[in-house]
């Protein structure tokens, strides 16, 4: 097949994109692919049409690749493509949005708040962050509503704190979540055609239960998959997951992370394109489940409409 | 912000659509292209074989004597047999870090320190202090307390490293009061200093200098040059000047890492600098770089916002900005390539999280209009970010209902 492999972009996730994608590329080869690499720019839909591939890989992060932009390009110029369409991307793209759907559908998720940039400059929401201190307590985390990598997140332990994690989190995107800080295990469950796979968990090396950005470096976290949950545990996190999932409309394959609290696992996010990349978590579940990346990389192409 | 999150969104600053005053790059568009044309006629003519060829590990004889010759135009009287030549200043450090540190070795340098040099000294384990700089370059007297307290728990640097002339990334030049004494201070300690001189020759005002080099005469200093910056980035030649002991040890080193620099590029470089335009393209790049230094800093005088601050750099290729407090340039930075520019966040300089409200800003690699057009897109963003603060923590409600344990009746 002739595949084209969508990779780069100007996302801020850019790095980690170029990672997946040179994995992807390799894997594809192997698979006696023909595949052309386009790094996204103002050429792109006049090369897509120029080439016509038989289908698209879409090893994009972030912004543009992961919000429905590229998926609803794509579905214009009639190519397939792999993972969820237009609507689903831009769902789980929006953290606030995907929270209402998943409190919609009885699925779990920590209490939170919506700021906009523009409710804080100019309608005065600074006068009700009391009000979201009331409702969602401290420590809470302030995230930007998009993104799936750890920037622009902090974790808020004293509300006069607030301002400055709002100027971080808002210098990602023009909202920001107040989100409810839930301390438990972390979990990830990988999702791959009508496959749940082994469910990770990142279990932290040190001490830096507030420290987000540390997990993200080599050694900042131990992975371990399956995680050691007990069987109605998993079974618990496996239903929410799916529910997560089937909420959002994902088709292919997603990622579903959540914190197991005392309370019963609580969804944080679901990741329309997970990362691929060595130490990602998505290849791990599928390895633990005997799946190469190879396979893995095939399935999803299978699975691409 | 950690360096994988930072190393990911550099990734952004490449593309071409980005202004970027993230990097130290050279303007090598300024290289007349018949000069390079004349060198690569005659390496076709004369010395194919040889340029195709394996070369010893210490460099060629032809690239250290013209070593021994740039180093004579910053008064440094050297001897070439005590020359290695390596790939690229980086490797230069890289090579002295590896011959030097053990893992658990003291390394002193300057705070702000390069930021790509932080890498090599955490990959080999060094216990990395960083003593602070001000508008004369490292402070020799917090210097002179850290070798005495470090004396005092029975320790001792391994060596001092440092850029005492138009520091990467603070732009700052040690004074020659402050030269003299850290000299003096490694000779009554016996410590070596190892001086990092890649844009000596780049000079915009003011009086030239001595390097330590010269002062001490190479009995405690350690001297790393390169051409990247007055010639070439791309021939990837530096060199390390050290007495016998350490030479034989480097070159080891070397040869395990890449037996010898490429003899092509030595090759083209050893006869570039026998002809003496070598010192009119430096000129030029003077005059080019001059320029572009006061464009910066004239856009940064009318965009960036009030109680921001940065230097005027006498030479070299970088001005360091420090925003207000409650700025994070890593954060800055994320909204600053949403705008198409780029430039390094402070807190790559550092090894404990200081710099979090500065930033590196290179002038060299870009022409004056896109330094302004840059410099406008950052200050924006600062302004921005800074007035949403503002609004913030200006709110009547921001005075926040009081914390139980600051109140008998609890929050409200």
């Amino acid at each position: 097949m002739k595949v084209a492999l969508l990779q780069g972009g100007r996302s801020l996730e850019r790095g980690v994109s170029l990672r997946s994608g040179a994995r992807v590329a390799e894997a594809l080869g192997r698979l006696g692919h023909e595949v052309d690499v386009l790094d996204l720019g103002p050429d792109l839909v006049n090369r897509l049409e120029a080439d016509r591939p038989d289908v698209a890989f879409i090893a994009l992060h972030g912004t543009e690749g992961e919000d429905g932009t590229i998926q609803a390009l794509l579905q214009l110029l009639g190519i397939p493509h792999t993972g969820s369409g237009e609507a689903a991307c831009s769902r789980c793209m929006d953290k606030s949005l995907a929270k209402h759907i998943l409190r919609a559908s009885g699925l779990p998720t920590p209490d939170w708040v919506t700021y906009s940039e523009a409710a804080i400059r100019d309608f005065g929401a600074a006068s009700s962050f009391h009000r979201a201190v009331d409702g969602v307590g401290l420590p809470l985390v302030a995230k930007p509503v998009s993104g799936g990598s750890s920037l622009g997140v902090k974790v808020v332990t004293r509300a006069e704190d607030i301002p400055t994690a709002l100027i971080t989190a808002l210098s990602y995107d023009r909202r920001a979540l107040l989100e409810t800080w839930v301390s438990g295990r972390e979990l990830a469950v990988s999702i791959l055609g009508d496959q749940v796979l082994p469910i990770v968990e990142a279990i932290p090396t040190d001490n830096n239960a507030y420290d987000f950005e540390a997990r993200y470096e080599i050694g900042g976290a131990n992975f371990v998959c399956p995680a050691e949950l007990s069987e109605e545990q998993a079974d618990e996190v496996n239903r929410v997951a799916l529910g997560a999932y089937e909420a959002m409309g994902c088709s292919g394959f997603a990622r579903v992370d959540l914190i197991l609290g005392d309370e019963g696992p609580q969804i944080l996010e679901i990741n329309a394109i997970p990362g691929l990349t060595e130490t990602s978590l998505l290849p791990q579940a599928a390895e633990a489940a005997g799946i190469e990346f190879e396979q893995m990389i095939a399935q999803m192409l299978d699975l691409a409409e | 912000m950690r360096s994988s999150a930072m190393r990911d969104m550099m990734a952004i600053t490449a593309r071409p659509e980005v202004i970027s005053l993230a990097g130290g790059l050279p303007d090598t568009s300024t290289f007349p292209p018949e000069a390079f044309a004349a060198e690569m006629d005659r390496i076709t003519k004369t010395a194919v074989a040889d340029v195709l060829q394996y070369g010893p590990t210490e460099g060629s004889d032809l690239v250290r004597e013209q070593i021994v010759k740039v180093m004579e135009a910053e008064d440094m009287r050297i001897d070439a047999m005590d020359v290695t030549v390596t790939t690229g200043g980086q490797q230069a450090i890289d090579l002295i870090t590896k011959v030097l540190i053990d893992p658990g070795d003291v390394l002193i340098c300057d705070a702000p320190t390069y930021p790509g040099a932080i890498p090599t000294f955490l990959s080999y384990e060094a216990d990395v202090i960083q003593i602070e700089c001000d508008s004369d370059g490292m402070r020799i007297d917090l210097l002179e307390q850290t070798i005495a307290d470090l004396a005092a728990k029975g320790r001792k640097p391994k060596f001092i490293y440092s850029v005492p002339t138009f520091q990467n990334p603070g732009g700052v030049t040690l004074s020659l009061e402050r030269r003299r004494r850290l000299v003096e201070l490694a000779r009554e300690h016996e410590i070596l200093v190892v001086e990092d001189n890649p844009y000596g020759l780049l000079r915009y005002e003011g009086e030239t200098l001595p390097t330590l080099y010269s002062l001490d005469g190479g009995n405690f200093v350690v001297y790393l040059g390169t051409f990247s910056k007055i010639l070439s980035a791309g021939l990837r030649i530096g060199w390390i000047v050290s007495p016998t002991p350490i030479r034989e040890k480097v070159v080891l080193g070397k040869a395990a890492s890449d037996l010898c620099t490429s003899t092509l590029t030595q090759d083209f470089a050893g006869e570039y600098f026998k002809k003496d335009r070598w010192r009119e393209y430096v000129d030029d790049l003077v005059g080019i770089y001059r320029n572009r230094r006061d464009a910066m800093i004239g856009a940064m005088s009318e965009y960036f916002p009030h109680g921001a601050s940065w230097n005027k750099p006498e030479g070299g290729l970088f001005i360091w900005a420090t925003m207000p407090e409650v700025i994070d340039t890593g954060d800055l930075l994320a909204k600053a390539i949403g705008k198409g520019v780029a430039f390094v966040p402070g807190t790559g300089a550092y090894v404990d999280g200081r710099g979090a409200n500065s930033m590196r800003l290179n002038f060299s690699g870009v022409k004056e209009d896109e330094i302004i057009e840059g410099i406008r897109r950052i200050g924006e963003v600062a302004r921005e970010q800074l007035a949403l603060y503002e609004t913030m923590t200006s709110t009547d409600e921001m005075r926040l209902p009081p914390r139980p344990e600051d109140s008998e009746e609890g929050g409200s």
